[in-house]
């Protein structure tokens, strides 16, 4: 009987394996695109079942964390903490939690039915994400802002020592740049040629109370990451999957030149649902339910609703 | 009544900085990350000897705190050293979300702890980080007595996977325990044995509970000192078995007796085994410069003070 258990065990790792195989070899721009939108489905679902979370954040950087998850970061099966033998994701603005739990599960780290758990008690899926529930594809807990930078350096510092040649890839929102732990962080990366780190930086210009320029003006974040020593790659399309592939192309070229690499996205918050777009008033409400059906009725189902 | 030697005094940071060099000779995952204090925190060896292990900040906290947290992803033990102050108060954020909400294997090694500190004065005389570490969840608290404990509670700290906070101080003080010991997070040490007053006592304080215990022997007063290293987890049992015998208690350490060794040692005995208490500790306050022996006398830290306390306890028994 247990050799049975084993025996069909194994088929499903192998016919996941085939899947993925065949899933990484094919990630077209379109396959990319359908699961864009089913993730923009999952995102506004689950903050309209609790009435609460980031959905603006969250719909601005979908098409980016589907690209890295699906066709730019070489991941291995399963997870594990310590993330040997493959690339590593760090999500620093933590709010925008639900296209990460969204992009997680569709990327086979846990159930997509778990989606429905979020945000509600005795979840795996924490308003922020957490490594204290045990999700796995969850590295550190964020929320608080500004300290993923830093933490991503570690890590990609442990890289580094434990001789393993793959890639630390970091997102951040804008407005978090005004944590002070962010410059220090950047400081340090440039001044120690931590060459195997790709941060991003989601500039969609909106923060809480407003946009950025007239909260706390960040001037020009790209002048700053240059006199810091960066390499600066910009993606003036950050909702675009082709210049999205593009900027990460040109970022993994760019690695290993004793420089640390930052990705400007200019992405829109609310993108994808047209009453959400342009503005912070998304930044951290749910919709009520006739603007959930909207929503969905601009994005129709591709992958199919958890 | 046992009594013990000093064997040379010597700063417990001295025994932190021998306990890295060892660690760093016996195991190949730890990793050491210091902010701008190297020579402070005796963290020279270390980083000569492994320059691939270590990390200099540079004088930025919270940004060293961040990446000892990853730097454990990928099975690194991070030690970061810098003053008691800029180990915790700075970064307590950064503490509580990257490291124990985390979960992380970071070891938190902080130096010039308390008023000992000395002439630098109040910006740099923490007495709330026992507090404040102790209030996170999952961290471990543990301020050693003297330059031998220290080294060995800095090589068993590698051993145990969780988060911990260690915490030494600048001036030389009494040498005392064993050069051989073995150290074990969370037993408290029964120095000596008495049967009218307890004295619990961490840190450099041990010390002056020792030498306020022989005052005490020769006024015919048995005290039983026990050294707390860990103040949390806390060893309840011994406490509650001591004053099961000597029916009160005197707590003493180098911190505000808010958020100190006394409260926990109190929350203990008000639920398992109500008994008369005195604190020796600074009172709500911040300190100022002076010597370390000075500001021990002025904000009664000394031997003195704690054989006032046990006078003052016995009476309320």
């Amino acid at each position: 009987m247990n050799g049975f258990i084993i025996l069909i065990r194994c088929l499903k790792k192998l016919i996941l394996t085939l899947n993925n195989l065949i899933h990484n070899l094919m990630a077209t721009t379109k396959q990319l695109q359908e699961l864009t939108t089913q993730v923009r489905r999952d995102i506004i679902r689950m903050v309209h079942k609790v009435s609460s979370g980031h959905p603006g954040g969250s719909l601005g950087c979908a098409e980016y964390l589907v690209t890295l998850y699906q066709d730019v970061m070489d991941r291995k099966d399963g997870f594990d903490m310590d993330g040997l033998g493959e690339d590593i994701f760090f999500l620093s603005n933590g709010h925008i939690s639900p296209v990460f739990y969204s992009v997680l599960a569709r990327s086979g780290y846990f159930p997509v039915e778990e989606l429905s758990t979020f945000r509600l008690l005795n979840s795996r899926l924490q308003g922020h994400p957490t490594t204290h529930e045990g999700l796995p594809g969850i590295r550190m807990a964020s929320g608080s802002l500004g300290q993923g930078l830093s933490v991503a350096i570690g890590a990609a510092q442990a890289k580094k020592i434990n001789g393993c040649g793959h890639t630390v890839f970091a997102l951040m929102g804008d407005g978090e740049l005004q944590e002070g732990q962010n410059w220090e962080a950047i400081m340090y990366a440039a001044a120690n040629n931590v060459d195997n780190l790709i941060a991003a930086v989601d500039l969609n210009g909106q923060q809480i109370d407003g946009s950025t320029d007239t909260v706390l003006s960040l001037g020009s974040v790209k002048a700053k990451f240059e006199a810091f020593g960066w390499d600066v790659i910009e993606v003036e399309k950050g909702n675009d999957i082709e210049s999205i592939k593009t900027g990460l192309k040109d970022a993994k070229a760019k690695a290993g030149n004793k420089k640390p690499i930052v990705i400007l996205l200019k992405t829109v918050m609310g993108n994808g649902i047209d009453f959400m777009m342009h503005t912070h008033k998304w930044h951290g409400k749910a919709p009520n339910d006739e603007q959930l059906a909207e929503g969905l009725r601009q994005n129709p189902e591709t992958l199919g609703d958890y | 009544m046992k009594t013990y030697e000093n064997t040379g005094s010597k700063d417990t940071r001295s025994g932190f900085g021998a306990g890295l060099t060892e660690l760093g000779q016996t195991n190949e995952n730890v990793v050491a990350l210091c902010a701008d204090l190297i020579g402070s925190l005796k963290m020279d060896d270390f980083k000569a000897n492994h320059p691939e292990r270590f990390f200099q900040a540079g004088i930025a906290e919270a940004n060293m705190i961040g990446m000892a947290a990853g730097l454990t992803i990928g099975g690194k033990i991070p030690f970061t050293g810098t003053f008691a102050n800029f180990s915790t108060g700075r970064v307590y954020d950064q503490i509580r979300q990257s490291v124990a909400y985390s979960g992380k294997n970071v070891k938190i090694c902080a130096s010039h702890a308390g008023l000992t500190l000395g002439e630098d004065g109040a910006t740099h005389q923490i007495l709330e980080d026992i507090g404040l570490m102790k209030m996170l969840p999952g961290m471990t608290v543990i301020n050693t007595c003297d330059y031998n404990q220290t080294k060995a509670a800095t090589i068993a700290i590698a051993d145990y996977n969780g988060p911990v906070y260690l915490r030494f101080g600048r001036p030389k003080v009494p040498n005392f325990t064993p050069a051989d010991q073995k150290f074990e997070i969370g037993k408290a040490l029964n120095l000596t044995e008495g049967g009218d007053v307890t004295i619990v006592a961490t840190g450099h304080l041990v010390w002056e509970a020792l030498e306020a215990a022989k005052t005490l022997n020769e006024q015919g007063i048995s005290a039983e000192v026990i050294d707390i290293h860990t103040i949390k987890p806390l060893d309840a049992k011994a406490i509650i078995n001591s004053v099961a015998k000597t029916k009160c208690i005197v707590t003493a350490e180098e911190h505000n007796h808010l958020g100190g060794l006394g409260e926990s040692v109190a929350r203990v005995l008000a639920q398992h085994s109500p008994t008369p208490q005195e604190f020796v500790a600074t009172n709500d306050t911040f300190g100022e410069s002076g010597t370390p022996a000075q500001l021990m006398e002025k904000y009664g830290l000394n031997a003195n003070a704690i054989v006032n306390a046990c006078l003052k306890v016995l009476k309320r028994k």
